[in-house]
């Protein structure tokens, strides 16, 4: 075939097979994204647009009766994301090693480790929800038998475990991920390093902290930005367990639930607000951005060349 | 020596913990699944001895259950053939077509990769309505692929790009077409690329909550993990009827799970893995 009716075969082809794709994701995408900032700055009456509002809706996002929701919403997802950062990179690194130094059964324990991941979150909710349920509930049962009645109480039903219980209910669904990731980062070690630390003395423990560690940068990062956004953007696991309000009496609240309640309304008052939703909808959208930008500029600094 | 040792000990240890961790609480909600409301009420450790399969009747005998499933699987199934299709297809052209405008195309793909989807939820809301889209099978299909897309085209022009562009020149030689090009020699030779945009597309479109709670109101449209909430409010204290529901929303993808497990991990961290 000629070279020129090669190419324009190609045009065509080009044409053919790009344009649905594009298509999809400019009208399911693109567009609702780009229009959400617009939402933010007009007054709504319902779902209907009326005249614009400036800054007026990030203004009363900042008053009563918004304000306290939006703090106590903000400093949730704030402890959220330390706790949830600290404990699953932490226990996700201990793992990940664990697997690492397994020469035989390591196929088992990855499959177990990563089980839970491809849980949905209501069926993990409703799960732990009956496991810890205050009456019939296994683990309650556990504690009373052994002893530890003090400790046996209504894990979601409390204002103060509510929030510290999604956070551990969501570890043992996630945990998995970040274990995986950091044995794919311990594996694309390459062994002459540890080797040579070996050969120089240097125990297990001081070959992980001075050589592997550092190593993982590249794993860290992602894990770190991908909990940040995660962590900013929660809403099925406090929605599955608190209900659209973050029950009990807002414990559980977060950003991505009040964003909810404004832009369609709750089970108890239908009425929504669609302008001041969207300006929340901006700020979140800015945090979790200005968040991962600033975050993975940071942590690729301390990323070494292999 | 000692120290060697005890320090494996202690990492076999973290092991066997984790796993017990993981294991007993699904443990558990497959056996309270077969024992009646009554002896799980009395003791919610005992042993399903005498196996009630009727709660996975009762469930599926209750019609909107096997309803929520088929929905479930129409849309996942839905939005899984168009996402793999479309990428298959722009992963051809970006990886293996040198083109004016290819990269820019490919920029604006990745930038899909960055825009979360929930924050984007009122306008998308507001646009289905008017296309008539809302409260549809279709609509939610058309979302999800979307969404599914970006990543998905990401991977595929990746393992594209990784091929040997002799194949393209020998094929062409051999008289093949464009399209036979694509269809016999390269789809083939790409196929790990499709388990894994599959996989990555699939699961979190089947365990999704957020989009049908929005966007699907008529009762017989609801997708299986928006109805289990219904489910619940229903059967509360129905303990078996529960247990079996959850088990069967879960159970499929388990199964998928245990069989192919190493695809699964492959697809669910490729987005996090820098090709």
């Amino acid at each position: 075939m000629a070279a020129g009716g090669l190419k324009k075969q190609q045009r065509k082809y080009i044409f053919l097979l790009l344009t649905p794709a594009l298509l999809a994701i400019l009208t399911f995408t693109t567009i609702p994204a780009l229009t959400t900032l617009s939402y933010a700055f007009f007054h709504w009456q319902g779902f209907q647009r009326l005249d614009f509002a400036g800054f007026e809706n990030f203004q009363r996002l900042m008053e009563y009766p918004f304000k306290d929701q939006l703090l106590n919403s903000l400093r949730h997802n704030v402890l959220v994301f330390v706790g949830i950062y600290i404990l699953q990179t932490g226990l996700g690194i201990l793992i990940a090693y664990a697997l690492f130094t397994l020469t035989r059964g390591q196929r088992f324990f990855r499959t177990v480790t990563f089980l839970p991941v491809i849980f949905s979150l209501v069926v993990v909710g409703y799960m732990w929800q009956v496991l810890l349920d205050p009456y019939y509930g296994p683990i309650n049962k556990i504690l009373n038998d052994n002893g530890l009645e003090n400790l046996a109480m209504p894990w979601l039903g409390s204002t103060t475990t509510a929030l510290p219980t999604l956070v551990f209910i969501n570890l043992w669904r996630w945990v998995g991920f970040p274990a995986i990731i950091f044995l794919s980062g311990l594996n694309a070690i390459n062994t002459e390093y540890i080797e040579a630390a070996r050969l120089d003395g240097a125990s297990e423990g001081q070959i992980f902290r001075k050589v592997m560690f550092p190593l993982l940068a590249p794993s860290m990062t992602i894990i770190t930005i991908l909990t940040f956004i995660g962590a900013f953007e929660w809403f099925d696991l406090p929605f599955v367990l608190g209900g659209s309000n973050g029950n009990p009496a807002g414990a559980t609240d977060t950003l991505a639930l009040m964003f909810y309640r404004l832009s369609f309304g709750t089970v108890d008052s239908g009425a929504n607000n669609v302008g001041v939703g969207s300006a929340l909808g901006v700020m979140i959208f800015a945090i979790v951005g200005l968040g991962a930008y600033f975050g993975s500029n940071i942590m690729r600094k301390r990323e070494v060349e292999q | 020596m000692i120290a060697a040792l005890s320090s494996k000990l202690f990492f076999r240890a973290v092991l066997v913990f984790n796993a017990m961790m993981v294991l007993a609480p699904v443990f558990f909600l497959f056996n309270s699944s077969l024992r009646d409301d009554n002896s799980f009420a009395s003791n919610p450790f005992m042993l399903a001895k005498d196996p009630q399969w009727e709660n996975f009747k009762d469930v599926w005998s209750d019609g909107a259950f096997a309803l929520y499933l088929k929905n479930s699987l129409v849309v996942t199934g839905g939005a899984l053939i168009l996402t793999v299709v479309l990428a298959l297809g722009a992963g051809f052209v970006l990886g293996r077509y040198s083109f004016k405008g290819n990269g820019v195309i490919y920029g604006f793909v990745l930038t899909g990769m960055l825009v979360p989807a929930k924050l984007a939820i009122l306008p998308l809301f507001i646009q289905l309505k008017w296309m008539h889209l809302l409260d549809s099978h279709l609509g939610l299909i058309l979302v999800y692929t979307s969404g599914a897309l970006p990543a998905a085209i990401f991977i595929m022009s990746g393992f594209f790009k990784a091929l040997p562009s002799d194949l393209d020149n020998a094929a062409r030689i051999d008289g093949a077409t464009e399209f036979q090009l694509l269809r016999i020699v390269l789809t083939p030779l790409v196929r790990p690329g499709l388990a894994i945009v599959a996989i990555y597309s699939a699961i979190p479109i089947w365990n999704d909550f957020f989009l049908p709670l929005v966007f699907l109101q008529s009762p017989e449209n609801k997708t299986i993990m928006q109805g289990l909430t219904v489910f619940f409010g229903q059967y509360a204290s129905q303990w078996g009827v529960l247990f079996a529901g959850l088990t069967m929303a879960a159970l499929p993808l388990i199964v998928l799970y245990l069989a192919l497990s190493e695809q699964f991990i492959k697809g669910l961290t490729a987005g996090a893995v820098k090709g």
